[in-house]
């Protein structure tokens, strides 16, 4: 399993895509702390664009890499090598290049600029979406064997969690404005990982208060330490089941 | 060796193969013959575990299949239409199978230097020819001395040279004792490689002969024509 994620990696490596992700993501980073003379706020800019782009190359970028390895996947497939593996190496060769850029493009800046803990819980946080979205791709990709569609549910999935879902929780919040959902909204929350990863950040950040009664929920819930744990757990799932769901597909699969 | 007992196997409501059932045993050179789209390559699929059949068993040396991937150390298989990652050199492939398989065994590379594949170590699979990447297949499946080559219309797309030296591998592979699998449409070549042939149709196997019988029952001197009064008794 180690040698088929050693030539994943280095063929992914090999493909410019990711160093010009690594790029982007340093010019981002580098440009926005010295555009903010005070780090915070550097770093409340920097996380929205993070949350937007991080997933959305992560899960595009994956799942055109899985449709373009079918041949690579046919031809281990024909050797000593069990399937599970195969998927294994290709879901870790993919986080493990895609994570590198991030530490490498955001993770410096963000440590130098901002070396507290809340700059720590955005590296973390960061290298959690990334993994999350790149088994989101996984999913998307083994649902169907059109390309083009499966690029098509990998996009509008990001296009829900990143940007609908918002829509949809405020929609929700006015309607039902005179009844007490704050305790439903910290469950809700757990169904979009964006949203988790960001006010797990926003928290440590002391802007909960700009959030309002809700936010004093969130901040009661996921400032102690068992809702960390609990934000964290969370996150983990949304890595494990959709690559596990995947995995039972893949095994079962014709090729 | 490998044992199928009545796999079935339908693609939606296609039913490909319908309860096949087949034994092949060691030093048999077996051919697989029957008109496109009769199941053929689904059921050479199958043995490798590549396809998943919707019912019955696959036995390996009397071991099921579906438990285990070691078996397929033994198998050297080439596709029919061989898919490689387009931007890897020959090199490369060949390298990469190596190291995955971390085979200890001494390698055979005879195809490699008869098909002068090490002077082509530099060009990337998208830019070979259909038949230079035929060739590529027929090397990796004879690469580790398997003990069963699975060999999925093996010369087609090949030049005449090149399936000439091909068929002479094949014959020094029998002669060693291992276990064969051919498909091809190409009757009058199979004349002078296999023991055994195998009729599909319409992913029922229609019979499994050996060459002698199949000449005694029809009269033919030819496997071709033999397997042409087969077909016209079958129709008449």
């Amino acid at each position: 399993m180690r040698r088929i994620t050693k030539f994943i990696i280095l063929d992914i490596l090999k493909n410019k895509i990711i160093l010009v992700y690594l790029l982007i993501l340093a010019v981002l980073s580098w440009s926005v702390f010295s555009l903010e003379d005070n780090s915070t706020k550097g770093l409340l800019t920097l996380l929205n664009v993070i949350l937007l782009t991080v997933p959305l190359i992560s899960v595009i970028f994956s799942t055109i890499y899985i449709y373009n390895s079918s041949e690579f996947i046919e031809l281990l497939l024909s050797q000593p090598v069990q399937r599970k593996k195969i998927w294994r190496s290709l879901f870790l060769g993919l986080s493990f290049s895609l994570v590198f850029a991030f530490l490498i493009g955001a993770g410096i800046p963000i440590l130098i600029f901002a070396s507290n803990s809340v700059g720590w819980m955005m590296l973390v946080i960061g290298c959690m979406i990334t993994v999350v979205f790149t088994a989101i791709a996984f999913l998307s990709s083994i649902l169907t064997r059109d390309k083009a569609k499966g690029i098509g549910i990998a996009i509008m999935l990001w296009l829900f969690f990143a940007l609908l879902f918002d829509g949809l929780v405020l929609f929700l919040l006015f309607q039902f404005a005179d009844y007490p959902i704050e305790n439903a909204m910290v469950g809700i929350t757990a169904l979009n990982p964006i949203d988790l990863s960001r006010i797990l950040v926003l928290l440590h950040l002391d802007v909960s208060a700009m959030m309002g009664y809700t936010g004093a929920i969130f901040k009661d819930f996921f400032g102690s330490s068992f809702g960390i744990i609990a934000a964290f757990s969370l996150l983990l799932l949304w890595i494990v089941i959709p690559f596990q769901i995947s995995l039972r597909r893949f095994r079962k699969k014709d090729l | 060796m490998i044992q199928v007992n009545n796999i079935s196997k339908n693609f939606g409501k296609l039913q490909v193969l319908n309860k096949v059932n087949l034994t092949c045993n060691k030093g048999e050179c077996i051919a697989m013959i029957g008109p496109n789209g009769c199941g053929k390559t689904t059921l050479i699929k199958s043995i490798l575990g590549m396809v998943i059949p919707s019912a019955g068993e696959i036995l390996y040396d009397g071991k099921n299949i579906a438990k285990g991937f070691e078996y397929r150390k033994h198998i050297g298989y080439m596709p029919q239409i061989g898919r490689y990652p387009d931007n890897m050199k020959i090199g490369q492939i060949i390298d990469m199978i190596k190291e995955i398989r971390n085979a200890d065994s001494l390698l055979d590379e005879d195809l490699l230097h008869e098909f002068k594949l090490k002077d082509l170590f530099n060009k990337q699979m998208r830019t070979l020819s259909g038949g230079t990447t035929q060739k590529v297949s027929a090397t990796l499946a004879f690469l580790f001395d398997p003990q069963v080559l699975i060999l999925d219309e093996p010369t087609a797309g090949l030049d005449p040279l090149a399936s000439e030296i091909l068929k002479e591998k094949i014959i020094s592979e029998k002669k060693k004792g291992k276990l064969i699998l051919i498909t091809s449409h190409l009757l009058s070549e199979l004349d002078e490689l296999i023991s055994q042939i195998i009729f599909m149709q319409e992913g029922h196997m229609k019979f499994h002969k050996t060459i002698e019988d199949l000449k005694l029952t029809t009269g033919e001197e030819k496997i071709s024509k033999a397997i042409a009064t087969i077909l016209k008794n079958n129709n008449a």
